[in-house]
């Protein structure tokens, strides 16, 4: 497994951060010129979390994740191209465009899936790990969930299963205070999510979910712990999301000064910050660099534009085992 | 080859758990109280002695928790391993329904065919033992509804046997609805895999077609004997499997007798005789001399009182109602 140090992997980890907010910036635009079909959900501010964790993973390992997980699938391995051919219903989309941006599978490196079921990825990632423990290999299960997930009766079913057989799945719940529009002091009674950790005897720790060495440090204890066999752990990791819940939300359930504020914790801003102070990159050399990044996005967008529609017949195949 | 043998439902399904144990290394089976209950065969029998055979390891009992294991294994499935999971009643599956329709069911097609989902749920369902309304449903019509999922109904001891060993190679996720109170039904076993969407007919006779499953198809044998008493030989279809499904054997059967019944426990409306009715007067009309009549379980839930559970059931006297109105 690869170490992280502030000076080497802390530039790799700033820039995906920064690919994949460049990426997720674009989706309210591509949705309102009418080429994104139904919902998207973009992650901005959040991507300390999925870069985090997925330093920490390897492609053998398993992630679950959310209808808002661009960023989880990104920061696992993905193409940027195919992905977002796929957010677009292209043919050369991972799934040929039979998924969009909600359920978004890449098997090679252990996507299982971005999810329109809220919470359906914890049972997913419960089952992955289940896989690992019968087939004696060391690939570990993640799945994120978001605050208002944590409120669904399959955490508690899937916490009590992992911590009784000691699965090896790592509980990311990336509390970004809206469930949709409700927010999180309205929806639990005991704001310290991570007892429900503790309460079915899962190891349970909080995090700052805007720090990237931190929630490296957090998930890479995870992983250790579910390779030795010693099953399962919750994160609890504080985030927020600057963008709506998905393209067109008109955000009357919070502030803009709210918003405003939650933005000066930028992981990107902080880590940046980070770096240059150590030395490890000039303001300029960023500029520079970012400039390269924002440029291989703005060809993953021309790549997923110019991809083919699927053809018609395609909407037929796949939903049983050829020969079946 | 092994030779054939006479044995009951149970002690089949429990030979087919066997042999795909070893057919597989890959496979695994969970369930709750799968080796703790009776016999340590869960309770009607059906996994015992695996847990000897093939160690704690592939044979586990988990916590009564449907939401999370349906989701699990079928997340598991897709990890290269293959589960088959004991519900046990086909009623307590409600409890997990997003594992099995929306996670399952959807997994091959919503990420445009990169996984496989080899997955077997094998529970039971059905009446006629007492177990009243939350453990005596007949779901088999909602199941077959589902893209993406396969549904088996054995209606014989020898066809438990071989359409388990189908389910469990299959690459797509597969509902096995056991019936409750044919776990005691004795029957040839000849140790072959059954192919899905192959019926099987049961009884040769030209003058009407009936097809049935399971407890029904019991009755429509019995019925049979009493029709052919008056003269009267029907023709009789086990589909074996909902999902794949056999409308051939329908349209060859009704173009000799050009008549048709279809029969289920599953309640009547909306059912899944009524997908059959309905293909066979689309497809082959100009084969039938009369219009066609459906047999099923009534629009109630099932009782709990034997006199009270009889009557929303089709019984032997409803089948042969129905052959006769359609010869009439």
């Amino acid at each position: 497994m690869a170490q992280y140090t502030a000076a080497e992997q802390g530039l790799a980890g700033l820039e995906l951060m920064a690919k994949i907010r460049e990426f997720e910036r674009r989706m309210p635009l591509l949705s309102d010129e009418g080429l994104i079909r139904g919902s998207t959900h973009p992650s901005l501010g959040m991507e300390a979390i999925a870069v985090g964790v997925s330093l920490a993973l390897t492609d053998e390992d398993a992630i679950a994740s959310t209808h808002r997980g661009h960023a989880h699938t990104l920061a696992k391995g993905a193409d940027f191209g195919r992905t977002m051919a796929e957010i677009l219903g292209r043919a050369d989309g991972y799934c040929g465009g039979k998924g969009g941006s909600m359920h978004i599978g890449v098997k090679e490196i252990g996507v299982l899936g971005t999810n329109g079921i809220v919470g359906a990825g914890i049972g997913i990632a419960t089952g992955a790990a289940l896989a690992s423990k019968i087939k004696g290999d060391k690939a570990v299960a993640v799945s994120y969930f978001g605050d208002g997930a944590s409120n669904q009766g399959v955490l508690a079913e899937a916490f009590n299963l992992a911590a009784i057989w000691k699965l090896p799945v790592i509980f990311v719940l990336e509390n970004n205070h809206y469930a949709q529009s409700s927010a999180v002091e309205e929806m639990v009674a005991q704001p310290d999510l991570s007892k429900r950790g503790e309460a079915y005897g899962v190891p349970s720790f909080n995090g700052d979910g805007m720090n990237l060495q931190e929630v490296f440090e957090l998930a890479t204890a995870a992983v250790e712990r579910a390779r030795a066999g010693e099953g399962p752990t919750l994160l609890v990791l504080e985030t927020y999301r600057y963008l709506g819940h998905m393209a067109g939300d008109t955000e009357i359930y919070r502030t803009k000064d709210e918003v405003e504020q939650a933005k000066e914790n930028d992981p990107i801003e902080k880590l940046l910050a980070q770096l240059i102070e150590q030395g490890v990159i000039t303001a300029e050399q960023w500029e520079a660099r970012r400039n390269e990044l924002f440029a291989e996005v703005e060809e993953a967008e021309q790549f997923a534009r110019n991809s083919p529609f699927p053809e018609a017949a395609e909407a037929f195949t796949d939903v049983y085992a050829k020969g079946a | 080859m092994a030779e054939t043998k006479d044995l009951v439902t149970w002690r089949a399904l429990n030979a087919a758990m066997h042999d795909i144990m070893t057919e597989f290394p890959e496979s695994f089976t969970l369930g709750e109280d799968i080796t703790t209950w009776g016999t340590g065969g869960g309770t009607y029998g059906v996994t015992r002695g695996l847990k000897k055979t093939f160690g704690a390891e592939r044979v586990l009992d988990t916590p009564i928790s449907e939401e999370v294991l349906l989701a699990a294994v079928s997340a598991a499935a897709t990890r290269g391993v293959r589960p088959i999971l004991e519900i046990m009643y086909s009623d307590f599956s409600f409890l997990g329904f997003d594992g099995i329709i929306n996670q399952a069911a959807k997994a091959r097609y919503m990420f445009g065919g990169q996984f496989d989902t080899p997955l077997v749920i094998r529970t039971n369902g059905g009446s006629g033992i007492g177990k009243a309304a939350q453990h005596s449903q007949s779901l088999e019509t909602l199941f077959a509804h589902i893209p993406g999922l396969e549904v088996v109904v054995p209606g014989t001891p020898g066809d438990a046997y071989g359409l388990l060993r189908t389910a469990a190679k299959s690459d797509n996720p597969t509902i096995f609805l056991e019936h409750k109170n044919m776990y005691y039904d004795k029957g040839p076993v000849d140790f072959q895999p059954v192919p899905f969407g192959q019926a099987r007919i049961a009884r040769e006779g030209q003058h009407a077609t009936i097809v049935a499953t399971q407890q029904i198809l019991n009755y429509s044998l019995a019925a049979a004997e009493e029709l052919a008493a008056e003269g009267i030989e029907v023709e009789i279809i086990d589909p074996r499997t909902l999902y794949p499904f056999d409308m051939d054997a329908v349209y060859a059967s009704v173009g000799k007798t050009r008549h048709l019944v279809v029969g289920h426990e599953a309640v009547r409306d909306y059912g899944w005789g009524a997908e059959f009715v309905a293909q066979t007067v689309e497809a082959a009309w100009d084969k039938l001399d009369a219009a066609p009549v459906r047999v099923g379980g009534a629009r109630t839930p099932i009782p709990y009182a034997q006199t009270l559970e009889a009557a929303v059931i089709p019984s032997k006297d409803d089948i042969i109602a129905a052959v006769k109105k359609t010869l009439a």
